[in-house]
């Protein structure tokens, strides 16, 4: 690798992927029916506007360039030019530039369908609310004034424009409801949508009826109000699951990355990681990952494993070897022959316990689907008595007592119940996405709130799961010579050196490389050796567990580096914490006792288990699952999937590898441990808004349910009750907004 | 009262076109990025 000659100190060597970033987006192109090209990528580190304008500009620059747009909120930059596929290279060559780093956007059919939902909501959300308002206009006529002093031709006739403008609308802006309560009855149960779409056919029914027959009294507002609050409920709950959706496909993502294809001409092609099938022979270079399972047939290098099995001291590795998908290749580039595509890569094991997962979760039933099953049944039954006692004890006409009927549908109102809980889940989303913590569903938050037991993996999760420099017995100068040498190298170890030393580096000429060993170079013209305590180190230093690196110079003592894994910063307070909450941490790692018992005993766990395989974690899992215990797991490897995939409720840190990303529920960004117990804490405190709302909620609809029984109701105090009743639940879910909970 | 008989529709007619004007922003994707939107105000090209 002899092309590493210039002295580079810059954050690309930060990202532990491919280093040579030219080529491969040809392939990801698009071509438009005008013959013009298109391509989407995801492009990081886009915070503000200047952001966005340095990169649109340097796009649009170009003449063959028509189209440059990035999107902010999700990190997608779109392009169309006229021209050649392969000038994709050129632009996102142009974008990287500038110091932004792009991958790849895999535009998943997923995406596209939340795309057109958003946008059917919001349709049916902006013509629902320009009927509110304009039949609410001709409703105060028909409020503050009698037919008597209108006169019976005007009321029916501001009735019959109401009529015109509502039935179209709930036509059309109540499809969300009337196709849920279909696809939910045609299965044999009710839910929200139930009573809602009875109400609200009723409700134009009636009105319907009371309009041709010169009636005094027309529900229109209402039924079309209600639909208005409801569709707010059902935007805003959509929104929280878009937000997660969005973040997760941007840059962070490995989806769609690239692997070096070694041809049967002996040339190296990039091809996208999904392309990759058994028996490819692919060159994997230092510091990238393995893409797939395969078998090395050139080179020789160490491994590390940690998000595969959690240990911390990396292998070696030789021809012959097996290697797995996701483990990281430390010393030397290797040729490996693959043995399947990704799909097949994953750790057959790991991939069949998540199935199991999967199949032996119970579906959870989210908090405003319990309360609707008992909500709807009662309804009902509040309705049809209204209706009966009316007619048989009342003596009344059928058509008023069927009034009075749909008027108590109306009046006990879903509105307060159908935004109790998604503006509570909104606001919470969005506080915790200030602090870095992404929530993917709103039932996470829920089944959250009931926990008794954490279990944390112990790589990555609890450590950092980068090695850091130890204090040692080298001097200044032994720092900055070795972190000559270890810039250029791509090896972790090698990295964590650089990064310790801050300040000039001195020139460091014939650097050369030595696979499986470690670096030489000459500075100030003295020699040196960086590497590993076979080559060049003291064979009779200390045994230790740390990993470590030596330098070397001439036939002096060679110099010793030890490397740790350090622990994330509040490890023990956010431990404390969850103790002091009443519930029980517990680290599952796979690493080899001593490591897993030294973390144990700095963080305070009292319980801990080691060395163990993907299916024992799980079995752990299943046995505390088995005695009743709510589970929440926060992990970050392909030995943590299973378990993330069978608790309760899951957490992942942004570094873990792709697959648990996608499986967790909850992610979080940075080095902190906090965050899991900001979220926790956010949880409990939204249970507690959710419940207050349905009381508020509840509260309502005993005041108002005895009065719509009684007759008592006219369309306008339906209308107030109803919009009052929602304002009053969406203040409560603004105590979210508060600093500290 | 029968003035009602033309004011009614002529409001009607106003808020359709309101109507109309939010359907074509939703339709012209104004509503995909709007994180982007906020930030762009900040930007000085003209």
């Amino acid at each position: 690798m002899g092309k590493q000659t210039e002295k580079s100190t810059q954050s690309h060597y930060v990202h532990s992927e491919i280093n040579d970033m030219d080529g491969g987006y040809e392939s990801l192109t698009r071509q438009n029916q005008n013959g013009s090209y298109a391509l989407t990528v995801a492009v990081g580190g886009v915070h503000c506007a200047a952001c966005i304008q340095k990169i649109e500009s340097a796009l649009n620059s170009y003449q063959a360039i028509t189209r440059a747009r990035l999107n902010f909120t999700s990190g997608k930059l779109s392009m169309e030019w006229n021209g050649h596929a392969e000038d994709a290279n050129i632009y996102v060559r142009d974008v990287q530039a500038l110091g932004y780093p792009v991958r790849p956007y895999d535009e998943q059919a997923l995406d596209m369908d939340a795309q057109k939902e958003e946008k059917f909501l919001l349709a049916c959300l902006g013509i629902a609310g320009f009927a509110m308002g304009n039949i609410m206009l001709l409703s105060v006529g028909l409020w503050t004034t009698t037919s008597e002093i209108m006169g019976m031709v005007t009321r029916d006739f501001l009735h019959m424009i109401s009529a015109c403008i509502a039935i179209p609308t709930i036509l059309f802006s109540g499809r969300p409801f009337f196709r849920s309560a279909f696809r939910v009855l045609r299965a044999g149960h009710t839910n929200m949508d139930v009573p809602i779409s009875i109400a609200l056919v009723l409700a134009c029914g009636i009105s319907l009826f009371e309009t041709f027959t010169h009636g005094e009294h027309a529900y229109f507002d209402s039924a079309v109000m209600l639909t208005f609050f409801l569709l707010i409920g059902r935007y805003l709950d959509f929104r929280v699951r878009k937000q997660a959706n969005a973040a997760a496909v941007n840059l962070l993502d490995n989806i769609g990355d690239f692997a070096m294809l070694l041809t049967e001409e002996k040339n190296l092609r990039r091809i996208p990681v999904r392309d990759i099938r058994k028996d490819m022979f692919l060159r994997i270079a230092m510091g990238e990952r393995f893409p797939v399972d395969g078998i090395i047939t050139d080179g020789q290098t160490s491994i590390d494993t940690s998000l595969v099995t959690g240990e911390s001291i990396p292998h070696t590795a030789e021809i012959g070897d097996t290697v797995h998908a996701g483990t990281l290749n430390m010393d030397a580039p290797v040729i490996i022959k693959s043995a399947g595509g990704i799909e097949q890569s994953l750790l057959s094991d790991v991939v069949r316990l998540m199935e199991t997962a999967r199949q032996g979760q119970a579906k959870y039933i989210r908090i405003a689907d319990k309360a609707a099953r008992l909500y709807t049944p009662v309804v009902h039954t509040l309705a049809a008595t209204a209706f009966l006692g009316w007619v048989s004890l009342g003596g009344m006409a059928w058509q008023d007592a069927m009034m009075i009927a749909v008027t108590v549908l109306i009046i006990t109102c879903p509105c307060a119940l159908g935004l109790a809980v998604p503006v509570v889940q909104v606001l919470a989303g969005s506080r915790l996405m200030r602090r870095g913590i992404l929530l993917k569903s709103g039932d996470a938050l829920e089944r959250l709130a009931k926990i008794d037991t954490v279990i944390f993996d112990k790589t990555g999760t609890i450590t950092q799961g980068q090695p850091v420099l130890k204090k040692g017995s080298f001097t200044k100068q032994n720092l900055k010579d070795a972190a000559a040498l270890a810039a250029y190298s791509n090896h972790p170890l090698a990295r964590a050196l650089t990064k310790s030393y801050t300040g000039k580096l001195p020139e460091a000429i014939n650097v050369k490389e030595h696979a499986g060993q470690g670096i030489s170079g000459t500075i100030n013209g003295q020699h040196f050796k960086l590497g590993s305590r076979t080559w060049c180190g003291d064979k009779n230093a200390p045994d230790s567990q740390d990993m470590e690196l030596f330098l070397k110079s001439g036939q002096e003592k060679p110099i010793r580096f030890s490397f740790t894994d350090d622990i994330r910063p509040d490890v023990k307070t956010v431990l404390d914490a969850f103790r002091h909450n009443g519930l029980r941490p517990i680290l599952l790692s796979g690493d080899r006792l001593p490591a897993v018992q030294h973390v144990a005993n700095i963080c305070g766990f009292d319980t801990f288990y080691a060395e163990q395989t993907p299916t024992q974690k799980f079995s752990i899992m299943e046995e505390l699952r088995a005695q009743g215990h709510v589970i929440l797991m926060v992990g970050d490897g392909l030995n943590d999937a299973p378990v993330l995939a069978g608790a309760d409720v899951s957490i992942a840190p942004g570094s873990a590898i792709h697959l648990a990303r996608n499986t967790a529920d909850i992610l979080f960004m940075g080095d902190s441990l906090k965050p899991v117990l900001e979220v926790y804490k956010t949880a409990r405190k939204a249970q507690n808004l959710v419940r207050q709302n349905f009381i508020l909620a509840i509260l309502y609809n005993i005041m108002a349910v005895p009065l719509a029984m009684a007759g008592y109701v006219t369309p306008l105090i339906a209308a107030i009750a109803m919009s009052g009743s929602s304002l009053i639940v969406i203040l409560n879910a603004f105590k979210l907004k508060a600093k500290e909970i | 009262m029968s003035i009602l008989i033309y004011m009614i529709p002529l409001a009607l007619l106003l808020g359709g076109i309101g109507l109309a004007a939010f359907i074509w922003s939703l339709k012209s994707n104004q509503y995909d990025d709007m994180d982007g939107a906020a930030q762009r105000i900040l930007m000085d090209d003209d």
